[in-house]
């Protein structure tokens, strides 16, 4: 098996298996239950555990901290880094706190812009952009140096993730973003939520045209629908979301109480689509405040057990 | 050019009340032209000063006065002798019109009359929008002639983000999304390939990063 880092993830991708991951928010709190609470919901069902950072740029615990707790109860976290709040300095030394608890994965993000959050009138940093961080984590790997250049003792071992949104405009530079997020040396791709199948085939035809499919590992985003109320906002506030008018339909026709097993069946019956779609390499399930659901999801998609990797 | 906008008259009665002699001074170069701090604006709020200090019963002597620019020693020396007439000095020009006043006269308070904003220029009238953010090392010949520090929101070097919808940006339907522009122009250049090149992470010690910023130039100086 030809893996560059010790991450459990890249084991997965390259054994051939259909990988799983999910993600935990960290809490408005310091409370560190809420975070086991919720990695032990997933645990069994997925192979790493995103921790978003900082998410609609809404304070919150710490994503370092919160991918440590996980680290600690034996866990594969994906730490998540946007590039919203910290300077080139903060990147590299939170990389490096990272990787000194063994933190094997990041995903490497610009992040929601804080017009969204709860500090609205807060500067943002952009020192760097996502693309750029990607090939900061490659270079403190790949080379062993900081970006001025001086050496790293023990450097960190990550494994490379960034994200892509098939769905944004303009749709004929997505294929050529992804391209490039490769170049930058990103190793492992999680796409927004799918509910546009149509779209996203659309994507992976132009991805696989290219051969970018060998390049990376995609992972196709999932998130089921809670309600109708859920699927409307989506669609109508979320910019870069694409929600076609058929699933709101199918969730406006379904009685309200059955509206949350509606949209997992939407869910799986997609997982189930999409597995057969050449270049998918695995899911990110992303249930928000949902956690929960993921092991129904997961089982209901046939990818339960998880494999075991050494 | 320097794009202002006005103060809201209550923060400028704010700051001048406690005077008894003010001027406004205006500025006939940058402030003129997007109507924030010309000799027509500053008629406009020196009327209503007036009116305001009448109101309250108050005998306050308001004078106005434009120069040319206030970002230049020698158009401000045309105050020189007056200066010493008032006890304030309320400045309808950029921020460092107001500085520049403030550095020259140094015993006089300088107030600031308009709030500066960006670099930009008048899309029509009325509408004003930021172009530059003067980084000081111009990346524009790589990104079609459309700056993505000042116009893109997260000011992404090899953007755009997950949220373009539509030509616009994910912060409001009234912003444009910088790099939907760029794209619009590499292709009309004929030179979309050129999105593939990744903008390497930017110097930006040239930017405000580095601190206060100076250009020196030996040709030029006396
Ligand atoms: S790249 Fe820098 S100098 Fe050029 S337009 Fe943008 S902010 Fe101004």
């Amino acid at each position: 098996m030809n893996v560059k880092t010790p991450s459990k993830l890249e084991k997965i991708f390259a054994a051939g298996h259909v990988a799983v991951t999910s993600e935990c928010g960290p809490p408005r709190g310091s409370d560190p239950d809420s975070i086991v609470k919720k990695a032990e919901l997933i645990k069994n069902h997925v192979d790493a555990i995103n921790v978003t950072d900082n998410q609609t740029s809404v304070v919150r615990m710490s994503s370092l901290a919160a991918c440590i707790r996980i680290k600690l109860m034996g866990l594969e976290p994906i730490l998540q880094m946007v590039t919203r709040d910290r300077n080139r300095i903060a990147l590299q030394s939170d990389i490096l706190g990272a990787a000194s608890f063994d933190i094997h994965n990041i995903l490497c993000l610009s992040g929601d812009h804080q017009s969204f959050g709860d500090n609205k009138q807060g500067q943002n940093v952009h020192d760097l952009d996502s693309m750029q961080l990607v090939q900061t984590v490659r270079y403190m790997r790949d080379e062993g140096k900081f970006l001025g250049g001086e050496e790293i003792k023990r450097p960190p071992r990550m494994f490379v993730g960034a994200a892509a949104n098939p769905f944004a405009d303009p749709f004929e530079i997505r294929v050529p973003r992804l391209a490039k997020k490769v170049t930058c040396g990103a190793e492992f791709i999680q796409t927004q939520c799918i509910y546009n199948l149509d779209r996203f085939e659309e994507w992976m035809k132009r991805i696989r045209d290219r051969g970018l499919h060998e390049k990376v590992y995609i992972m196709a985003g999932m998130t089921p629908m809670k309600s109708v109320g859920m699927a409307r906002y989506m669609k109508n506030r979320v910019p870069g979301m694409d929600v076609p008018d058929d699933v709101v339909k199918r969730l406006e026709g379904t009685p309200k109480e059955k509206q949350a097993e509606e949209g997992i069946k939407i869910c799986v019956e997609a997982m189930e689509r999409l597995k057969s779609c050449k270049g998918v390499a695995g899911f990110h399930i992303m249930a928000i405040e949902w956690e929960e659901k993921v092991p129904e999801i997961v089982e209901k998609a046939g990818l339960f057990p998880r494999p075991a990797v050494d | 050019m320097i794009v202002a906008d006005k103060k809201p008259i209550e923060e400028i009665i704010e700051s001048v009340k406690e005077f008894k002699k003010i001027l406004i001074l205006g500025c006939n170069e940058c402030v003129t032209v997007c109507e924030a701090g010309g000799k027509k604006e500053v008629g406009i709020l020196a009327s209503a000063l007036r009116m305001f200090f009448l109101n309250q019963g108050k005998d306050v002597k308001i004078d106005e006065q434009t120069l040319e620019r206030q970002c230049d020693h020698e158009y401000l020396e045309e105050i020189r002798d007056v200066v010493d007439q008032y006890e304030a000095i309320l400045s309808l020009a950029c921020g460092v019109g107001v500085q520049f006043t403030a550095e020259k006269y140094h015993s006089t308070p300088i107030l600031p009359g308009v709030n500066t904003c960006f670099l930009g220029a008048t899309e029509q009238r009325g509408l004003w929008t930021e172009r530059c953010q003067a980084c000081g090392s111009c990346i524009l010949a790589f990104t079609g002639g459309i700056c993505p520090v000042s116009r893109c929101a997260k000011r992404l070097l090899n953007g755009p983000c997950g949220g373009s919808s539509k030509g616009k940006c994910e912060i409001s339907k009234d912003v444009d999304c910088a790099w939907q522009l760029i794209i619009d122009r590499l292709k009309a250049l004929g030179k979309l390939d050129e999105y593939e090149k990744v903008q390497p992470i930017k110097n930006w010690s040239t930017d405000r990063a580095g601190g206060p910023r100076r250009v020196v130039r030996e040709d030029v100086a006396l």
